[in-house]
């Protein structure tokens, strides 16, 4: 009880900092819309080549782009805690008695909150004006998931933060995993076009099961194997995420 | 209400480096009562915030214990964070956040109910000559006003013990000595029990009943400022004659005086120090009387902490600061 008043505690102001400032939960929103608008088009003949998977260009498209959103979004998430840490206002909070997963869940949640709101915006634009075309469940259900891969991102991210403690480390960090990692996941083109090697790489990189399950989830339904699988990783991702950000709020240096 | 407030047994703390260890604190005994204001008085480095972090449950210790405000360091460390205010160097804010927002948010961690909460830090910001900050956003404050504001945070949920880390560093003069009139209130008008480190002298001097002088991880002295003062130099007394022949019977009487230093003669002054110049002084002027000789100047200063920390220690506290980092910072 006393988890989650805390927890709602450190939501409600990270909020209100982020509402202030609203033009942050826009400019997030350029990048999969500039995407969706300058680099869709370019799919749409290229869904008839050899070996390119069902659906049709913006089902396959659009996924890609909510799971870049949600990654590209939350993994930045940690610049703003070593700003917090700076400015004094994490350890103000570490001497409260509040748990010291709260002081973390309640960042989180702020921007699971972001991401969802960018999710649906999302595709709302990409289903009225690029014509994608999918159950409402499954729509719903996409920007679910994606919701909690960026928690399990930004989780991540505020223990990286408040590990290193200095934006000069922390960028290069973040930047060096994040490009292979979305390069690896086959959120612009499928992976399905790539060779062989290429491909045993991807399959081992845990965002492409998530791109494939929200991709499965727009062509058919809620069932297939695919998407269960990308919950099941998705979920797994936030349990390591959330574990790991919270050890380094409870470690006595941070 | 425990009438000791902390106690501190043996704390240390070693930081371990890839190398190297580096013993930041090495066993500090120390013990604080109840509306005490008392000093950690140090050079940059000398483990001050370290302690501090420790007692405040920020950073756990490598050896020893402490009672703090009631609760022991090591078994009830949340007992501890519920009674206790503290007030970091770094400050406590979001610069985009409002202050009253930020008091009211900091407050309701404590469990403190939205109204009461707001009651608190309304109140707190008319203590603190914050009225009319409720609504700034905190990055428009001055340091100042800045300064009062991280007080203010860490005295919201009313703590018995507030730890205030270096509280006055960076503000001008004036802000300073308007930070020590609201420091000093905190115990006569909250009854709130002050525990601060600085690495000024004459900030601890107007400040603190009681300050402990740590240097290189260790308590090297502890006492009232007066204490420290008497115990280290003594005051030094100066003074002028019209003629050298007084100055040669002055000297003479001084030779005689309980504690007295060999007195150094210049021209016509004559210069001497010993231990309690305030009451040294009434009889010499008497055995001068008797002996015919009047003084034209008398002058009795009273050593400063910084003579303390210079026989302490035997280096100067001013040159610290020079470009010294802080290790307990790290």
């Amino acid at each position: 009880m006393r988890f989650m008043t805390d927890t709602w505690l450190v939501f409600s102001r990270a909020m209100r900092l982020s509402l202030r400032n609203p033009v942050w939960v826009i400019l997030g929103l350029m990048q999969p819309i500039l995407y969706l608008t300058l680099f869709g088009p370019l799919l749409e003949p290229v869904v008839n080549a050899p070996g390119f998977p069902p659906g049709t260009a913006w089902q396959v498209f659009v996924p890609g782009l909510l799971v870049q959103l949600a990654v590209f979004g939350a993994a930045f998430a940690g610049f703003g805690l070593i700003a917090e840490w700076r400015a004094g206002v994490v350890e103000r909070m570490r001497v409260t008695p509040a748990g010291r997963g709260a002081l973390l869940l309640g960042r989180v949640l702020r921007d699971v909150v972001v991401i969802v709101v960018q999710g649906a915006m999302l595709s709302v634009v990409a289903v009225v004006f690029f014509g994608l075309e999918a159950p409402i469940g499954s729509l719903i259900a996409g920007v679910a998931v994606v919701a909690l891969l960026g928690g399990a991102f930004s989780a991540l991210s505020y223990g990286a933060a408040l590990k290193l403690k200095s934006e000069d480390s922390f960028a290069p960090v973040i930047n060096g995993l994040l490009l292979p990692v979305l390069l690896l996941s086959g959120i612009l083109l499928p992976m399905a076009l790539a060779p062989g090697w290429l491909q045993t790489v991807a399959d081992i990189n845990p965002l492409t099961h998530v791109v494939d399950g929200v991709r499965a989830m727009y062509i058919d339904d809620l069932s297939s194997n695919e998407v269960w699988i990308g919950t099941a990783v998705t979920l797994g991702l936030l349990l390591v995420g959330v574990l790991y950000g919270s050890w380094v709020f409870r470690k006595e240096s941070a | 209400m425990p009438e000791t407030m902390i106690e501190s047994r043996g704390l240390r703390r070693v930081y371990r480096t890839k190398k190297h260890e580096v013993e930041a604190v090495r066993g500090v005994d120390f013990t604080v009562e109840r509306g005490e204001i008392v000093g950690f008085l140090g050079p940059n480095g000398a483990g001050k915030t370290t302690t501090l972090r420790m007692l405040t449950t920020l950073l756990e210790p490598t050896g020893g214990e402490a009672i703090v405000a009631g609760s022991d360091l090591r078994l009830d460390p949340v007992g501890v964070r519920r009674s206790i205010g503290y007030v970091a160097q770094s400050g406590s804010t979001d610069p985009e956040a409002r202050a009253g927002e930020e008091i009211v948010d900091h407050a309701r961690m404590y469990g403190i109910e939205a109204g009461t909460a707001r009651g608190n830090g309304e109140a707190l910001f008319e203590q603190l000559d914050l009225d009319g900050m409720w609504d700034r956003q905190c990055k428009t404050l001055s340091g100042g006003q800045r300064r009062r504001l991280d007080i203010a945070m860490g005295l919201v949920h009313q703590p018995r013990l507030i730890f205030l880390d270096e509280p006055s560093t960076g503000l001008d003069p004036q802000s300073r000595a308007n930070l020590w009139e609201h420091i000093g209130r905190l115990r006569s008008d909250l009854d709130t029990t002050v525990f601060l480190t600085t690495h000024y002298m004459d900030e601890a001097d107007v400040l603190c009943d009681r300050i402990l002088v740590i240097d290189d991880g260790a308590i090297v002295a502890q006492g009232t400022p007066d204490e420290l003062k008497r115990r280290v130099a003594g005051d030094s007394v100066v003074l002028d004659f019209g003629d050298q022949r007084s100055t040669v019977v002055v000297a003479e009487l001084v030779s005689h005086l309980d504690g007295a230093t060999d007195p150094a003669v210049e021209g016509t002054q004559v210069r001497f120090q010993v231990p309690d110049g305030a009451s040294a002084l009434p009889l010499l002027l008497r055995s001068m009387v008797e002996r015919d000789v009047d003084a034209t100047g008398v002058q009795v200063h009273r050593p400063t902490l910084d003579d303390v920390f210079l026989t302490m220690t035997g280096r100067s506290l001013r040159d610290e600061d020079q470009g010294a980092t802080d290790r307990a910072a790290a």
